[in-house]
């Protein structure tokens, strides 16, 4: 017993290891929430360019800002923000086919994102930082400005849960019940964008895409209720974010990747006793 | 999108009829994609609780046709009112979709689809209540498939699926259905349920559309039929509007008519949109 607790509290005596994970947990159950929409609309690809392509937003912020951490978020917002309606309008109206148009937006927003840090003094051990995350680097602003964007973005969610279950589900009955569905389209890609965001010191960009996707997948396969596959996604992004940290801190992984391997464990170990209980 | 339409919405309210007007009167309609005419100076009218099966071949327009009057695509040129005004103020119009549109792998039971139709009369910020529950399990009462309710929806046969929707247009509290291709997917007792659900709507005063491809049911089962090939051929009793140039004119070269004792048989060989 003794020795449990002392493998749990021992990381707790570094508070950058604290923050870390509140900031994992926090990130978890945002992922987790929104993501769950995202899987269901077969949004995966637009989760993976969005995160990409906030890269040349961070590093212009980074640049101008001459090397400061806290206003990169709101430059990572504002780029979130301009992509994902840029996306939208591309996928709604665009004559070349939606994951063509994606895939040129986020090729090019990343390429220029690794461009414009390459400019900077030290290239390499920042783009690592914005690629793979850096989750011990959070700081007490960081984590509250986490904690605020979160409550934003599952408030939403809540409040607006009929209409955007509607809307996922059958946008022509959305719109024959007069809702505002385009609004409401480009409010889910406003949320998922935040989320991104809010996330992407904790992960970084080339993993953020697994939060998004992995624990609603997981949980789709334990439930044929939107609002329990929420729960139980939230649930499943939290415990793997908190595992992973503690998985980083005693085997001395990165703990982006850490955290992503232990989603992507979930998965694997639902799927296969779902499969090995479906044969008997 | 104007904010007008969803404040009524909102409020609980939508926009009233005009007392006497037709609950559907389609004026000169004509719907382009680009530069394509998806139908074509279409202009007809229909009463409160007419039924009316709307007959077609591939691409003649009846999806483009259902949409338009739902409010959901707009027109290029004429108009529709419903009971004498736009249809873009109503929420009295439901359009229940081929089932090819659906993902039936979403995680939601037949009672959350239902729900679904009572959005527009919750309005924002409101959860449903006892009072909606008890609405929705009467409106699946009313197509028998209250046992089914708490039931996955991929877990439903192609008869239930249809029955849902129109459950769902029942929450909705809708005054005029456009129900498209519903019976592509059912086998005889599920046509026959859907049938008789058809009569209780009629009795209820609730207007339909429903377009098949069967014209034998068409004509066997409506007091109205309308022949559709992106222009509007006829429209009326079946006897006048079935006859051998109208049907040649809808289907081209896609169907026989074949002249034997008992009368002309019609044999086509164009069916079911999309469907296995």
């Amino acid at each position: 017993m003794t020795e449990w607790s002392e493998f749990l509290l021992a990381p707790l005596q570094y508070p950058f290891m604290t923050r870390g994970l509140l900031a994992a947990l926090l990130v978890g159950i945002i992922c987790g929430c929104v993501g769950c929409f995202v899987v269901l609309r077969g949004m995966a690809f637009f989760g993976d360019a969005m995160s990409h392509s906030i890269l040349p937003g961070i590093a212009v912020g980074y640049l101008v800002g001459g090397g400061a951490r806290a206003p990169l978020i709101w430059w990572a917002m504002g780029t979130a923000v301009l992509v994902s309606l840029s996306i939208g309008a591309v996928s709604r109206h665009g004559k070349i086919k939606e994951d063509t148009a994606i895939g040129i937006i986020f090729a090019g927003m990343f390429a220029l994102g690794v461009a414009l840090i390459s400019m900077g003094s030290s290239y390499s051990l920042d783009l690592v930082h914005f690629l793979f995350g850096d989750v011990l680097g959070v700081s007490w602003g960081d984590l509250t400005l986490t904690l605020i964007l979160g409550v934003l973005v599952v408030g939403v969610l809540l409040i607006f849960y009929k209409e955007f279950l509607v809307v996922s589900f059958d946008e022509t009955l959305a719109r024959t019940l007069r809702l505002p569905s385009a609004a409401l389209y480009y409010g889910l890609l406003i949320l998922i964008a935040i989320a991104i965001v809010a996330s992407i010191q904790t992960v970084g960009v080339a993993l953020m895409l697994a939060m998004l996707i992995t624990p609603p997948a997981s949980a789709f396969l334990l439930t044929k209720r939107l609002p329990v596959m929420m729960a139980l996604s939230a649930l499943i992004g939290a415990l793997s974010s908190v595992i992973g940290l503690y998985l980083s801190y005693y085997v001395g992984i990165a703990s982006g990747a850490a955290i992503v391997l232990v989603c992507t464990a979930f998965f694997l170990l639902i799927l296969t006793v779902q499969r090995l209980a479906h044969r008997h | 999108m104007t904010a007008e339409p969803h404040s009524a919405v909102a409020a609980g309210r939508e926009t009233a009829h005009i007392a006497g007007a037709p609950i559907l009167q389609v004026s000169d309609l004509t719907v382009r994609y680009g530069t394509h005419e998806a139908i074509s100076g279409v202009s007809f009218t229909l009463k409160e609780a007419d039924q009316v099966a709307v007959i077609g071949p591939n691409g003649a327009g009846k999806s483009t046709l259902f949409k338009t009057i739902a409010g959901v695509l707009p027109a290029s040129r004429g108009g529709v009112r419903i009971g004498g005004v736009d249809p873009a103020g109503h929420i009295c119009i439901a359009y229940l979709p081929q089932r090819s549109q659906i993902d039936w792998t979403f995680p939601v039971t037949v009672e959350d689809v239902v729900m679904m139709g009572r959005t527009g009369r919750l309005g924002w910020f409101r959860r449903p209540r006892k009072a909606d529950r008890d609405f929705v399990h009467a409106c699946l009462d009313d197509v028998r498939m209250s046992a089914l309710a708490r039931r996955p929806i991929g877990a439903l046969s192609g008869g239930e699926q249809q029955r849902m929707f129109i459950a769902r247009a029942l929450a909705q509290e809708a005054e005029l259905m456009l129900m498209d291709e519903v019976m592509a997917a059912c086998d005889m007792p599920s046509k026959e349920e859907i049938f008789s659900i058809l009569k209780t709507l009629q009795q209820r005063r609730v207007t339909v559309l429903l377009s098949t491809h069967d014209l034998e049911e068409a004509s066997s089962r409506f007091d109205k039929v309308m022949l559709l090939n992106r222009k509007l051929i006829g429209f009326g009793e079946a006897g006048q509007v079935f006859t051998p140039d109208h049907l040649k004119e809808a289907y081209g070269g896609h169907l026989r008519l074949v002249p034997t004792g008992a009368g002309v048989m019609i044999l086509s060989d164009s069916c079911c949109q999309g469907e296995p």
